[in-house]
Parts: C-alpha cells; structure tokens; sequence
C-alpha cells in the first residue's frame, strides 16, 4: 500500500452534524473506541445553519399533543409512503432526546411556568418546537459538540471519505484524504455510520452549502447498499432571491410561525386560493382566525402560509409563473405587517427571528421589520436516502449504518419543518447504539490493499490528465440541469433530456484535469466530488421518471395527480452486477392495527 | 463593474499578493468575488466557507486589514474604484492561501471544565428556567467561533501568547458557562490561572469585530475580573482559602 495515514476504530462515523456527533456519543458511551471524519472544521456542519426548531411532543404548550398526533402529522406530511416504524420510534422518543439535550447544556426558550417554550411550524397541529430564537441548530450542534469532545471521541477535521471498504459483504472501513494537506487515510473499523447529511449542491438554486454532495447516498450505493424514495427532494418555499449572490438562502419557516404572510404583486394572499383536500378541516377560514392561530389560541386552526412546504412551493411557482411575481421573480413574504395588530411589532420580530432581521439587513439592505422580503423556492432537503432498518439503522450492507438526513424513511414524500433535528437525535442515537453493539459482536475484517490502491489511483488521476475540462464548469453545468428539468415541476421529456445531459456530462468529467498541488486544492476537491453528485443526480432522476404521479414533494405536470396504485410502495435504487442503476418497486409492508387505529383518530 | 482583488497566496507563511480583476454585480459579498476569482482564475485557492450567511463562523479573514466574515462582507460597503485587499487571519498557523491553521482553538476549549448541572427539580427528570434567565446569556451562546475575536487581540496577534491566555472567544464561552442558570461549577481559578485572564487589558479590540455583536468585554470579561477579584483579592475571602487548604 502506498503512503497512507491509517487509523483503527470499533465504530468510524462519517459526518459530524447533529446526526453524527449524536451517534458518536452514545457509541463512545458504550464504551467502544470512535472516530469522527468531517469535511470542515467541527461545529460548521449543515446543522449549525438550522433556525426553526426541533419537533418534539413534549406537549408543554398545548397538552392535547402527543406522539400520537405527533406520529400521525408526519405521515400525513409525508402521504404514507414513510418507514411507520421510524415515524412511530421518532414520535415517541424525540422528547426524551431534547430533554437530554438540556441536561447536556442546551438552553431552549422558556413557556411562563418555566419550562421548555414551543412554536407552531407548518403540518404540525400543534406548538412543537422547542426552540431557542432562530438559532436553534448552532445551540444544537454546540452542545453536542462541546459534550463529544470531552468524550474521548478522535476527531479527523477536514478530511473526507472517498470511498467505503469492503470485505465480503461486509463494511471495514473507509479511505479519504485530508484537505490541508492532501494526504490519504485509512480508516478501519467493525462499523461503520453515515451521517453525512443533503445532496442540495447537486441543484443551482439551494439552501445547501459546498458539503452537501450526496456524498454518503453515493458512498453506500457504490458499496452494494439500497437507497430509497430518491424522488423526494424538498425545494423550501422560502429562499432569498435578490441580490443575485445571496440567492437560494433560507429564509426560514418561523417567519410564517410567527405570523409572515405571503402576498402576490396584487397584493393578495394567495395562499388562501388553494387549500388541499387533505388539510380543508384543518386550515383557517379567515385571515382574522389564521392571525390568531399564531398567536397561541387554541380555537383557532393554521393560515394556509402553515400547509406543507411542497404545496407551498408549487403555488408560488404558479404566481410566478402567471405574471403575479416580484420584481426579481418571486413573491412576497411580510411579517412587518404584523404591526396592524401589535404594538411593539418592530421589537418583537428583531426578538423572535434575529438572525433573518440580522440576514436582511446586512445581505440585502431590507429592514423586515418595515417591508417585505422577495422570496422563491429554493433546494432545501432530501427526504430520500439509504435504506435502513428502523430499529437498528443498519443498511442492507452489514456493518453500514446511516442516520440523519442520508438516511431514508422517516419523512417519506415530505418532510415536516422541526422533524429533521429530531430525527438527527432520535436516529444518531440509535446508529451510535447498534454500531457498537455490531462491532462488540462481529469483531473487525481486513481490508483489502488492492482495492485501496486502486482509489489512490483514481483519486490521483485528475492531476496527471491533460483533458482540459474545467471541474467547476461540469459542477455548474450539471447544476444547471437539474434545477432546469428535474426541479419543481417534472415532465418525462424533460427529465429524459436530463438522464442525457447527465451521461454526457459524466464523460466529460473523465476528462477533468486539475492545477497545482495535493494541498488545500479545492479544485481537486471539486473535481473529487463531481462522481458522488453524478450517482445522486441520476438516481434522483431515474426514480422520479418511475414515479408515474404527484405526491408530496414529487410533481409531475404529466401526471399532476395522486395515484392511489403509487402509494402501495417505495422506489428502491441500487446498483445491479454490470453496473447500471436498477429501480425497484418495494411493496410498503401493512401498518400494524394499532397504528392504524391512531391515524383513525387523528385525522 | 471589473474590480482590483489583491489576494494573499502562498503557504505555510511564506506568500505574497497576488492581483486578479473580476466582475462584481449588484449585491455582490467579499466571499462571492473570491470563489468566482477561484472557479474562473485560480482554481486552487484556498479558501474556507459552508453557510455564506454569517452563521457557522468559516469564512473569517482580513479584507482591507479588518478581521471580517467574508460573507458579511458587502462589496458596496467597500471604497469604490479602490484595489480588495484579502489576507488570511494573522494569530494563527498559516496553512495555505487564505486558510489558516485554527485547532489550537478546539484545545483550548477541551481544557475548560464541561457544563455540570444542578439535580433536576421537577421529578420526570426537568428544570424549569425563567425567561429572564435563558435571555441573559442568550448573547454569549451566540457565538459562531469565527475566532476573529482570537485574531484581533494584541495578547495572541502581537504577543503570541497562546499557551498563557485563552483569548477572547473562550473568556465568554466560560462566562456564558458560569452564567448557565443550570450549571453548578465554578471555573473562577481556572481562568486566573490557566485561563490567564489578567492578561486582557480590556482594549475592547475584540468587541469590535465580533460579527455576532456579543459585547465581549463589558458583559463577559469585566463581570468574570470583577469575579476574580472578589475570589482571590477580598482580604476576608482570601483567609478563608488559607484556612480551608
Ligand atoms: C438553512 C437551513 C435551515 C434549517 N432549519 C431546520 C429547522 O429549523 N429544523 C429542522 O428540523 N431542520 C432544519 N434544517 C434541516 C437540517 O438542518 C438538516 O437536515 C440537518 O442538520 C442535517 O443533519 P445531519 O446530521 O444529517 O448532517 P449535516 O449537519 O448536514 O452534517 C453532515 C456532515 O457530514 C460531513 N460529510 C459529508 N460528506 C462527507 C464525506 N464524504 N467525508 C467526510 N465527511 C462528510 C460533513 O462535513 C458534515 O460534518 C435546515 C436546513 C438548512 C440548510
Ligand atoms: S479586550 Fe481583552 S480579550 Fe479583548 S482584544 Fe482587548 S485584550 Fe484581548
Ligand atoms: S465571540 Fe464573536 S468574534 Fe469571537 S468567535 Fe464568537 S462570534 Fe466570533
Ligand atoms: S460562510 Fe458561514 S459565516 Fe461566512
């Protein structure tokens, strides 16, 4: 083997967002030996980014909740084609994991009586999450963060897998190389956990930052495992658009929790034009009740502004689409009209959403607080992901675990605002406590030097090319393609012309050639990362060709309806013995009667 | 409108400016000129960023010599017509271009004794806080460890200290610590001793430039000195240390 660090762990987590540092701690505590790899420094993960609030039924707001309804909202919000057994295991110890974040450190703001405070968030019937301002992922990541490190946890900064390793069926390890100085490592270890969150850079328009590449979506489908519901990919409706450099920035959801609405260029509020079925019952009649929804009575139910995030996003395209948009083509998005009704309005926004007032006034010279923000869909989340167990969070590759946003199943066709930071804590969890239990069980495995050498190699390959293509023209490119044909609206011709693209691009990209040395090279980086975003892309768009239908964040403008025979089943992708993407589809197994019976109930 | 960037390249220390011309439109931040000079120009600069929204603390540097977040930093904010100049942080370790080497800072917190709470008060396990007391130290928990607060104090920058003093980011870290209403532990020796609190003359630098606008040394520093001083110089204090060791 050429020269490469190698390091020995029982457990190796891949991603040190709230999903990996959760898992890393309850593996240390079980005593086995762990180590973290990241691609940026600790505490810069996508998690930190995270405003809203964490989705929990601790009921302390509204004591009619509970992780019954809890349960029953996201699989509503995810139109039943969600794991029931992760919604159920989410809903019921999502409490118990903030509880725990607090005695760990965590402050969350506070109800009158002292305890932990929550807010109202789109498809959730009633106040859930706990929160602190709008900043309730860096308090997250902080505190786990500041706990991992006194845990004896070996952390690996800005370092990234490449590849995972294999032998037999089994996982052994990984192999990466550091950023600051270009070298390789080997990680071997008797499990191994992905948490390495979204694939969001694989659109133009995104909420996501340089991380998000689909890396462990590519890393476990390359090493045999299945991915599911691919074609779920959640566009937020509310990112900045203007200026143009700020564009795709998340303006977060509890601007529309605190009582943000959204007018057209006519100034109506459109969202009350189209009230899906499934939520009628559930939605404000009058702007007069919507208001006081928000503001904590419990007669009244939610403004339209609180309905899913994917039909948020489809109307807004529609007013786009239909001349009632913003001048730089969005819409509009006030919460400063909230003044009509409050008399400290100004204070109370710069109070409740800090850092959006902080956002706008530093990014686009808007005082929220006194007019309205321009705001557009943008690529926000993927509910799609490796397929794992429920309990356990293993893969279909022993010894591969996956939690947090690259796992699949909890979220189904959509996923609700405030459930991704509970899922990060309920699953992280559990993949910390199964990945040690399987690696005090089944002992390590070698790794094969062969196929390590052969990574080297291809890793290696853009420096001694001279094919002349630029890594981040292809990057921008493939970026292109997706947003344009695969985005919010899908039709089979325009995704067939992307599956084309996307071959084409890929042959391209066997020609890139890198500058320079092995040393902080982002180009070389970029160069690296372009394989993983080319797996994620197609699969996302050879599921969401399969998918013959509309559902949750999936639309197609051929086959704009809901199609009972589609909800029987999940799309399976996985990688077939020559190579090629194979989708299945995966019969969803019958709810048990009891859970049954709570959806009954609820609805 | 092409603007002048002078950016700093080389590693380990060892560098010089390097000059690029490139388009800067409506709106545009520090940060998005850089990556488009590296997706266009120089497609090896180094470079950190993840969230371009001021709220993960990476992209920090010195942009025309101030310590800034580059992603805050708006181009129109910037005197018009002139050269962009663009240096890595100046306390720590040079590594490459614009990045620098900023683990000494995760050592450092690794050293501060870890949140330690007070018995639950209610029986399932749960405390109850007032409002008051989350707000109170709300400011210090802002932080985003964007370490230009490390970067612009004398006592690390200039005096290179880092094995005495735990610069500004961690003297709030370890306020906003003490100031936990839950916590029970009490970190006040630590920050005379390894902590070396007396090394700050209050100088106010560090405030300054926190992009989060946490008001460092007056509601963090000086609070803790007063503390010190009231543990360790009270002359009636100081005879019950002697007694009780
Ligand atoms: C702006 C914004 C606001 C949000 N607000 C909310 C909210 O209010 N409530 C909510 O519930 N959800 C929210 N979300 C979603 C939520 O924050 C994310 O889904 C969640 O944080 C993902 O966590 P994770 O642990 O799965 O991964 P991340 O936090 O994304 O971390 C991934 C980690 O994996 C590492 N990694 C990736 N690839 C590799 C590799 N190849 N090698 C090594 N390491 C790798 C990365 O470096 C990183 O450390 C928001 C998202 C955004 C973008
Ligand atoms: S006030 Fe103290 S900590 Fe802040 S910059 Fe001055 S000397 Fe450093
Ligand atoms: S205190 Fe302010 S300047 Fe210092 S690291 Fe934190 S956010 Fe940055
Ligand atoms: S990129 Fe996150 S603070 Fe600048």
């Amino acid at each position: 083997m050429a020269a490469a660090d190698t390091h020995e762990h029982d457990v190796l987590i891949v991603g040190a967002g709230g999903a990996g540092l959760r898992a890393a701690i309850e593996a240390s505590a079980a005593g086995v030996s762990v180590g973290v790899v990241c691609k940026s420094l600790l505490g810069k993960a996508h998690t930190v980014m995270a405003e809203g609030g964490i989705a929990a039924a601790l009921a302390n707001v509204d004591d009619r909740d509970g992780w019954q309804v809890h349960f029953a909202d996201t699989m509503r919000g995810g139109q039943y084609l969600n794991d029931w057994r992760m919604a159920e295991l989410h809903a019921k110890e999502a409490p118990a994991r903030v509880r725990e974040l607090e005695a760990w450190g965590a402050l969350f703001d506070r109800t009158k009586d002292g305890r932990i405070l929550q807010r109202n968030f789109g498809g959730h019937k009633y106040p859930r999450l706990a929160h602190v301002g709008d900043r309730t992922g860096l308090e997250m990541i902080r505190t786990l963060q500041d706990r991992g490190v006194h845990r004896g946890i070996t952390f690996y900064m800005e370092c990234t897998v490449l590849k995972l390793l294999k032998h037999g069926d089994r996982v052994t390890g990984a192999f990466g190389y550091d950023r600051e100085r270009g070298r390789f490592h080997l990680f071997k270890a008797k499990a191994v956990v992905l948490a390495t969150g979204g694939i969001g850079r694989a659109f133009r328009i995104t909420s996501n930052s340089w991380e998000y590449t689909g890396d462990g979506h590519a890393l476990a489908y390359e090493a045999g495992a299945e991915l599911k519901d691919m074609e779920f990919v959640q566009f937020h409706p509310t990112g900045m658009i203007w200026p143009p450099s700020v564009r795709g920035i998340l303006v977060t959801e509890a601007v529309r929790g605190e009582g943000g609405i959204l007018v057209n260029n006519q100034g109506r509020r459109f969202m009350f034009d189209d009230i899906p079925e499934l939520y009628r019952t559930q939605t404000a009649d009058s702007e007069e009740e919507g208001w006081r929804y928000t503001q904590g009575d419990k007669s009244a139910r939610r403004p339209p502004e609180l309905l899913t995030r994917d039909h948020l996003a489809r109307c807004i395209v529609r007013e786009i689409k239909e001349g009632r948009g913003s001048p730089h083509g969005g819409v509009y998005l006030d919460i400063s009209w909230i003044r009509e009704r409050l008399p400290h309005a100004e204070e109370h926004i710069k109070k409740k959403l800090p850092s959006m007032y902080h956002q706008f006034k530093q990014l686009a010279d808007i005082d929220i607080t006194k007019e309205p923000m321009e705001i557009g869909p943008t690529t926000h989340y993927m509910m799609g992901g490796v397929l794992v167990d429920a309990d356990t969070q293993m893969s279909t590759v022993p010894g591969l675990f996956a939690a947090g946003e690259c796992a699949a199943g909890l979220h189904g066709a959509n996923r609700l605002g405030g459930n991704s930071l509970s899922d990060l804590l309920v699953f992280g969890q559990r993949a910390g406590q199964y990945a040690a239990q399987f690696a005090n069980e089944y002992g390590g495995a070698p790794v094969d030097p062969d196929e390590v050498e052969a990574i080297e190699r291809a890793a290696l390959a853009p420096f001694a090319r001279d094919g002349g293509e630029n890594p981040y023209q292809i990057h921008h490119e493939l970026q292109d393609r997706m947003q344009d044909l695969v985005g919010i609206v899908r039709t089979e011709r325009e995704m067939t012309q992307a599956l084309e693209g996307l071959h084409e691009l890929r042959a391209r990209a066997g020609r890139v050639h890198v500058a320079g040395n092995r040393e902080y090279n982002t180009g070389w980086h970029t160069a690296l990362d372009l394989g993983h975003m080319f797996s994620v892309s197609e699969a996302i768009t050879r599921a969401a060709l399969e998918r013959k239908e509309s559902r949750g964040a999936h639309f197609r403008e051929d086959f704009p309806r809901k199609d009972d025979a589609f909800g029987q089943f999940n799309l399976v992708v996985r990688k077939k013995a020559d190579q090629t993407m194979d989708i299945v589809r995966r019969p969803i197994p019958e709810m048990p009667a009891e859970l049954q019976r709570v959806i009954k109930e609820q609805s | 409108m092409s603007t002048t960037f002078q950016i700093w390249r080389g590693d380990k220390g060892s560098g010089a400016f390097k000059e690029y011309q490139t388009d800067v439109a409506e709106g545009m931040v520090v940060l998005d000129a850089v990556l488009q000079i590296q997706a266009e120009q120089a497609f090896d600069l180094a470079v950190r960023w993840n969230c371009k929204a001021g709220k993960c603390g990476s992209c920090s540097a010195e942009v025309n010599g101030q310590p800034r977040l580059m992603c805050m930093t708006r181009m129109n904010q910037l005197p018009a017509g002139e050269a962009v100049t663009i240096e890595p942080m100046r306390a720590f370790p040079h590594i490459r271009d614009l990045v620098t080497d900023v683990s000494w800072n995760f050592a450092v917190k690794k050293r501060i004794t870890p949140f330690t709470p007070r018995p639950p008060d209610a029986p399932d396990g749960t405390w109850r806080i007032a409002q008051e007391d989350v707000d109170r130290v709300q400011e210090f928990r802002k932080c985003i460890e964007c370490f230009l607060c490390q970067d612009v104090c004398h006592v690390l920058r200039d005096h290179r200290l880092h094995d005495r003093f735990v610069g500004p980011r961690f003297l709030i870290y370890a306020a906003a610590l003490e100031m936990h209403p839950l916590d029970n532990e009490n970190r006040i020796a630590d920050l005379r001793e390894a902590g070396g609190i007396g090394y700050c003359n209050i100088t106010k630098c560090c405030t300054k430039v926190c992009p989060e606008s946490i008001t460092i040394t007056d509601n963090g520093i000086i609070p803790l000195k007063e503390r010190v001083v009231d543990e360790f110089y009270d002359p009636v204090r100081k005879l019950l240390r002697v007694f009780r060791s």
